[in-house]
């Protein structure tokens, strides 16, 4: 779909900023580019919606070529997402989401509506439309910034580092938001980041760059498997090359059955179950299993003592991952959320296992004496008749 | 009729008001419309020039010194060197007002574009803005308070110019000022002259001040935070 061409910027001075990169991006890829910083990946980026005019090589899109294009023109077809937000701020949230669509000059009611169904999809209520930038907080408004680039129906979103001014739990969560939008609309994303953990959660296919140059360009589990050179090793770091290593990949080999009640029983049982199961967990499904909340301790003590039924405790938002989800994002979401446990659910929603603390203990020594396991389990019964005499 | 030298300064006051006030008024109204004619003329000029310079910054510094300079001059000389040339009468003041309110309303206009965040315009141009629609919808609204702060700061040095313009005949409430001069005991005219001038500057001075803080955008959101 996007086809990049022996593309070189040279800045005055003579230094190559991006110094003869080619690539090749399909329709509904997610695409990280990642390099330190000076390696010439946001140059890279801005030429694609021509920010940045390349000074040999080209771009095509769809086989035209861009700089035959009207600049102006392609970038109302390309979101842009840039890390400082750039929400306008004498702007009302839905002028600054209809904006390209301003400039496309639309229709005020199809705006509207536009606007509407966007802040939904970010899990804002549409009374925020009406407010202005500064009255919300750097995540929502960087929630803001995403729709803004998905306003006018753009394929292709470039996005510059766009959570890298977050806290991480806000960042966390946009994450998870962003590649859901982008799977769920099949929209083409380029990103470019610094930080490695969030190109291998996000990207289909992760671009490394170096001086201007690619270094290596292939998906997140081929790049961490087989590191193009030393340099691709240091920038991904010797700890995510260990946690590569385990035979186990994805949620669905390590989860456990959880505990799960559906909604319309009464507390009594629910207690009942939690103590005869010996858990602290206990999740919450409607009739068909799909995943609606949980229970834990706290919903039985305190101001909720008297509720009768779980409808009235349950805790509805939960963090969950779909079956398929790797382990490895998986446990570092555990670990950076402080969570106990977390559900897997499938496609329809329904709670099929459960990833807990204790699955990511026998991760880690996977990792570590994976494959000296047989070894150790015989030194381990060497030791305990050493003992036993 | 009364003695009026048996009165005391702030009767003679209010006797000249009760005789002349629709004089006065008039008097009021033509300097008014002298200040606002010269700093709207010098709008039309400054604030063009300012987008201009701020755009090419290289020309900024020779601009702005030459807009510096012209303020140095003290105004009854201005006035005398453009009277050579114009002669005599309101035009000659309108043109001492312009070259007075350019400083202010270049400068003002300069600094409004250039104090505005680079990522704004960065992502106007990002999603597809001309250079126009980055113009009109991000940096002149953005620039728009600080952009009156000085047509207000130019308006009331205008009207002080203006009460001078009228050693050249041009009209306004200096008339009054300069016959309470060359009267005896023309305490009571002068303030004649000078009150409803300050007044003028004061009306004006906090009118902007007010359309100033309307058009602030962050002063604006801090008011709606309020609200919510």
């Amino acid at each position: 779909m996007l086809s990049i061409q022996n593309l070189t910027k040279t800045y005055r001075g003579g230094k190559n900023a991006v110094d003869n990169i080619s690539l090749d991006i399909e329709q509904g890829e997610f695409i990280a580019f990642i390099g330190t910083s000076g390696s010439g990946k946001t140059t890279a980026l801005r030429m694609i919606n021509r920010m940045v005019e390349p000074t040999s090589g080209k771009i095509l899109l769809n086989g035209k070529d861009l700089s035959t294009v009207n600049a102006v023109q392609l970038r109302r077809q390309i979101g842009y997402v840039i890390q400082q937000i750039g929400l306008m701020p004498h702007m009302t949230i839905r002028d600054n989401i209809t904006l390209v669509p301003k400039l496309l000059k639309w229709e005020k009611q199809q705006k509207d509506e536009t606007a509407e169904r966007l802040i939904e999809l970010v899990n804002l209520p549409t009374s925020y439309l009406d407010m202005y930038p500064a009255q919300l907080s750097g995540g929502q408004q960087q929630r803001i910034g995403v729709i803004r680039a998905l306003a006018a129906n753009q394929d292709i979103i470039l996005m510059d580092e766009p959570f890298g001014a977050l806290d991480p739990i806000t960042r966390d969560t946009l994450q998870d938001l962003m590649k859901d939008l982008q799977i769920r609309l099949g929209k083409t994303v380029i990103f470019v980041t610094h930080d490695m953990d969030e190109a291998i959660k996000l990207a289909d296919r992760i671009c490394i760059m170096h001086d201007g140059k690619v270094v290596q360009f292939d998906t997140p589990d081929n790049i961490l498997t087989n590191p193009a050179n030393a340099f691709v090793r240091d920038f991904i770091g010797s700890h995510r090359l260990l946690q590569q290593k385990p035979s186990i990949k994805t949620v669905d080999e390590v989860m456990i059955r959880p505990i799960s009640i559906t909604v319309e029983k009464s507390l009594d049982e629910a207690l009942r179950l939690m103590v005869s199961k010996r858990v602290d967990t206990l999740f919450v499904t409607d009739a068909n299993e799909r995943l609606l909340g949980y229970l834990n301790v706290d919903s039985f003590t305190g101001p909720q003592r008297n509720h009768q039924s779980i409808d009235e405790v349950i805790q509805r938002e939960v963090v969950y991952v779909k079956t398929g989800a790797k382990l490895q994002d998986t446990v570092r979401r555990i670990l950076k959320r402080n969570l106990q446990n977390i559900p897997v659910v499938n496609d329809k929603h329904q709670l099929i296992g459960l990833i807990t603390r204790a699955n990511i203990v026998d991760t880690i020594y996977d990792t570590i004496w994976g494959d000296e396991q047989e070894e150790n389990a015989l030194l381990v019964n060497h030791m305990s008749e050493e003992e036993r005499q | 009729m009364e003695d009026l030298s048996q009165l005391s300064t702030w009767e003679q006051f209010t006797y000249y008001f009760r005789e002349n006030g629709l004089y006065v008024l008039d008097l009021f109204t033509t300097h008014f419309l002298i200040s606002i004619y010269g700093v709207l003329l010098a709008c039309i000029v400054g604030i063009p020039l300012g987008i201009f310079i701020a755009k090419n910054s290289k020309l900024a510094t020779p601009v702005i010194t030459l807009a510096n300079i012209i303020q140095t001059i003290p105004a009854l000389a201005l006035m005398a060197m453009i009277m050579l040339v114009l002669g005599l009468g309101q035009t000659t003041v309108i043109a001492t007002v312009f070259l007075y309110s350019l400083l202010p309303i270049i400068k003002n206009t300069y600094t409004g574009i250039m104090t505005i965040d680079r990522s704004l315009t960065d992502a106007g141009r990002g999603m597809g803005m001309t250079r126009q629609q980055v113009l009109y919808m991000i940096e002149l609204p953005l620039s728009l308070s600080i952009i009156i702060t000085g047509i207000r700061i130019a308006l009331v040095i205008a009207i002080g110019i203006t009460a001078i313009g009228a050693f050249i005949g041009a009209g306004g409430l200096g008339d009054i000022i300069i016959r309470g001069t060359n009267a005896t005991d023309g305490t009571a005219i002068i303030l004649a002259g000078a009150i409803p001038t300050a007044i003028m500057a004061i009306i004006v001075d906090v009118g902007l001040g007010w359309l100033e803080r309307r058009f602030d955008p962050m002063k604006r959101q801090q008011r709606l935070k309020k609200v919510v």
